[in-house]
């Protein structure tokens, strides 16, 4: 089905409900659909959208002149529709997607930081992105906001935050971060207990933006790919590919066969890499050193091997407009099938003797539940998705290339505690391994990259890519001389930073870091 | 048990006596980190990493060399949860400037004498991000740094041998 035929019952519906919605050519957003409302419409376009069962993946804006225009994506049954709206930037008004879909208040939020842009009846007037680096009269995304800002000689701590407070006898708050006693990145949490169980979780975000929409502005299309493979160093891989898949369909370059199926090679290996490493972090945090140490032999190995082949343990700067950097010698085609199956042999050895382990499972049975009608209503994506019912992976529900020639196996689980977050995991490696295997053996031979070619001024691309947190989304637009006018990266950890919150409910605080482990949201992907 | 008896055994030590990808050996760099830090530290080194607005890549490397195959450890270097237990910040990032605050606190938590490495391209000077609105790039920009680890992420090698070089330059 044609996305064009998956969403005509929906603008059917729209009309019928005289929500006037106009169909305009999707160009360089295809293969989703574009349609342009009335601002004040907009709330009900979202609501319409919900009943409809819809997921809301993202809603971004940019600064045009006179005006904010105003972009929402919606998926539904793997088909993708970009709703538009603008508000006057003098009065940069319009009606909220949070009341249909609480996955939409951080975003929202994030864009009234960033642009100005008022959501009419938002349930949270707090700032979300903003901490006070800028003061909340300016916005950094306005074309008349210096890159460079106007910042303070010394930027204060943001200690003003309102928090939503506790009363009761015998509550008490664990405040943690931003510097946190591990080796991760910096954020804010705000526990709330009593005796060892938490009553509440609130998080505080923020800490590592770095004004990478910004900064985005003016860089030629390698700079931006070089950009978004720093988005989340963890997922550089897939970060930039869904920005070069955004500048391609902007710039109509047709990316050769080879280069497309070596970076799904890169990309099955980043899920590899990341999900054998987060296993043996989880092992960690419930004490069982033995696992840890084992994942992450395992782990060193393969990134061992991903530097042989493509020269950086992450493949950072492998993805570039029009194809990749480094072409992949014939040795190791054999090499790499023989390592993804010793890998797997490994693996499987060792999920034997953690299985057998009641204290292993003692700690993860039942720890952080998220339930399925929550993971839906935040629009959960990726594995924490998968693991609570959601039933979705790009690669096989919008395919791109080359996945529509590939069989994409998605596990998927329901009952959304660790334990099953964990075995989606496990399952996910094992398909990456059948996926390297069909890659290695199917490679197309010829050129690795396409000559690129600047796109017309306002050209804009959308790129959807399964990263292994999830489902990616950038939207690219060009100005002038194949400069970028506005780069916006929706790194998956937008929908599980929000469920994290929920599904620590009830448990006990000790058990926090192996149900974090088990999400591991990127901070840097979220603050930007 | 047996099973976990078992496998250590037939794993056996796999922390890496010869060079297989870099140069200089890891056991050269490790014995003079541990030599050096015999003589400074009593011993035993205590880091405190902090994350002043990196994109996660470099902290990636950090850990790596808690793997089995660095085991930085075994040279008498831990990482620790509190700057006041540390004699060296490992920062990474541009530092942003929501982190600004953040880590002249934890620069000034730390006892003196405190050594300050900047890590990767971003730490030693902004890197991608360079300075803006957001972002006051390099970390000297923000407190005094000993020394700088340069790369993209640095590799785990380039990690200890600059830890090796800072702790040598203050000898
Ligand atoms: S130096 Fe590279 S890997 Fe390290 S934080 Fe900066 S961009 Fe990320």
């Amino acid at each position: 089905m044609t996305p064009t035929e998956s969403f005509a019952p929906f603008l059917q519906r729209l009309a019928a409900a005289d929500l006037i919605c106009e169909q305009q050519a999707a160009r360089g957003l295809a293969p989703a659909q574009l349609v342009a409302v009335q601002a004040e419409d907009w709330g009900r376009l979202g609501n319409e959208a919900s009943v409809w069962g819809c997921r809301w993946v993202a809603c971004w804006g940019e600064d045009v002149a006179d005006a904010i225009r105003i972009s929402a994506c919606f998926e539904h049954a793997g088909a993708y529709l970009v709703a538009r709206t603008a508000v006057p930037r003098a009065t940069p008004a319009l009606p909220s997607h949070t009341p249909s879909y609480p996955g939409a208040d951080r975003p929202e939020r994030h864009l009234r930081d960033m642009l100005g842009v008022v959501f009419t009846d938002h349930p949270d007037a707090r700032r979300w992105t903003r901490h006070q680096a800028w003061k909340d009269s300016e916005y950094p995304l306005r074309r008349d906001f210096p890159a460079a800002g106007r910042p303070p000689a010394q930027t204060p701590a943001d200690h003003q935050y309102n928090f939503l407070p506790a009363h009761g006898s015998g509550v008490y708050e664990i405040p943690v971060g931003p510097v946190h006693a591990g080796v991760i990145e910096p954020g804010h949490f705000r526990f709330q207990a009593v005796g060892e169980t938490v009553l509440n979780l609130e998080e505080r975000l923020g800490y590592v933006h770095k004004g990478i929409e910004k900064i985005a502005e003016g860089r030629d299309a390698g700079g931006l790919a070089r950009l978004a493979g720093r988005v989340s160093g963890d997922s550089t891989v897939a970060h930039a590919w869904a920005a070069c898949m955004a500048m391609e369909k902007a710039a109509r370059v047709e990316v050769p066969q080879r280069a497309l199926w070596l970076r799904a090679l890169m990309c099955e290996r980043e899920r590899v890499a990341n999900h054998v490493g987060d296993i043996g972090a989880m092992l960690n945090d419930i004490a069982f050193a033995f696992g840890f140490i084992q994942f992450a032999r395992l782990r060193e190995q393969w990134q061992r091997v991903s530097r042989e082949a493509f020269g950086h343990r992450f493949m950072m700067d492998c993805i570039v407009p029009g194809g990749v950097g480094v072409d992949l010698d014939e040795r190791f085609i054999s090499a790499m099938r023989d390592e993804a199956d010793a890998l797997r042999k490994q693996i499987g050895k060792l999920m034997a003797i953690v299985n057998d382990l009641p204290s292993v499972a003692d700690r993860v049975r039942g720890a952080g539940v998220l339930k399925p009608e929550y993971a839906k209503a935040l629009g959960c994506v990726g594995y924490v998705g998968r693991a609570s019912g959601m039933n979705f992976d790009v690669r096989r529900d919008a395919p791109y290339p080359p996945y529509d020639r590939l069989k994409v196996a998605v596990p998927l689980h329901h009952y959304g505690d660790v334990n099953a977050r964990a075995r989606t995991r496990l399952e996910e490696i094992a398909a990456s391994f059948d996926l390297i295997e069909a890659l290695l053996a199917g490679l197309p031979a010829g050129p690795i990259r396409a000559g690129w070619g600047a796109p017309a001024p306002g050209a804009e691309g959308l790129g959807l890519v399964e990263g292994w947190r999830g489902e990616i989304m950038t939207f690219v637009r060009f100005g002038e001389d194949g400069r970028i006018a506005r780069f916006f990266p929706r790194d998956p950890s937008w929908t599980t930073w929000p469920a994290l919150e929920l599904l620590i409910h009830d448990n006990i605080v000790p058990d926090f870091p192996v149900c974090n482990k088990s999400v591991n949201g990127s901070y840097s992907g979220h603050d930007l | 048990m047996l099973r976990i008896f078992g496998k250590i055994q037939r794993i056996g030590i796999i922390t890496e006596p010869v060079p297989r990808l870099d140069e200089p050996a890891l056991s050269e760099i490790g014995e003079q980190l541990a030599a050096h830090i015999g003589e400074l530290f009593g011993g035993s080194l205590a880091i405190r990493e902090v994350d002043a607005g990196s994109c996660n890549g470099c902290e990636l490397e950090i850990h790596a060399l808690d793997n089995p195959y660095y085991g930085i450890e075994r040279f008498g270097v831990h990482f620790v949860a509190s700057p006041r237990h540390a004699d060296m910040l490992l920062v990474t990032g541009p530092v942003s400037r929501h982190m600004e605050a953040a880590l002249r606190r934890t620069y000034d938590a730390t006892p003196e004498p405190r050594l300050v490495i900047a890590v990767g391209e971003c730490g030693a000077n902004g890197g991608e991000f360079g300075t803006s609105y957001a972002s006051c790039g390099a970390v000297s920009n923000v407190i005094p740094v000993d020394a700088v680890i340069r790369g993209c992420p640095p590799t785990p090698l380039d990690l200890m041998r600059g830890i090796l070089e800072a702790i040598g330059r203050k000898t």
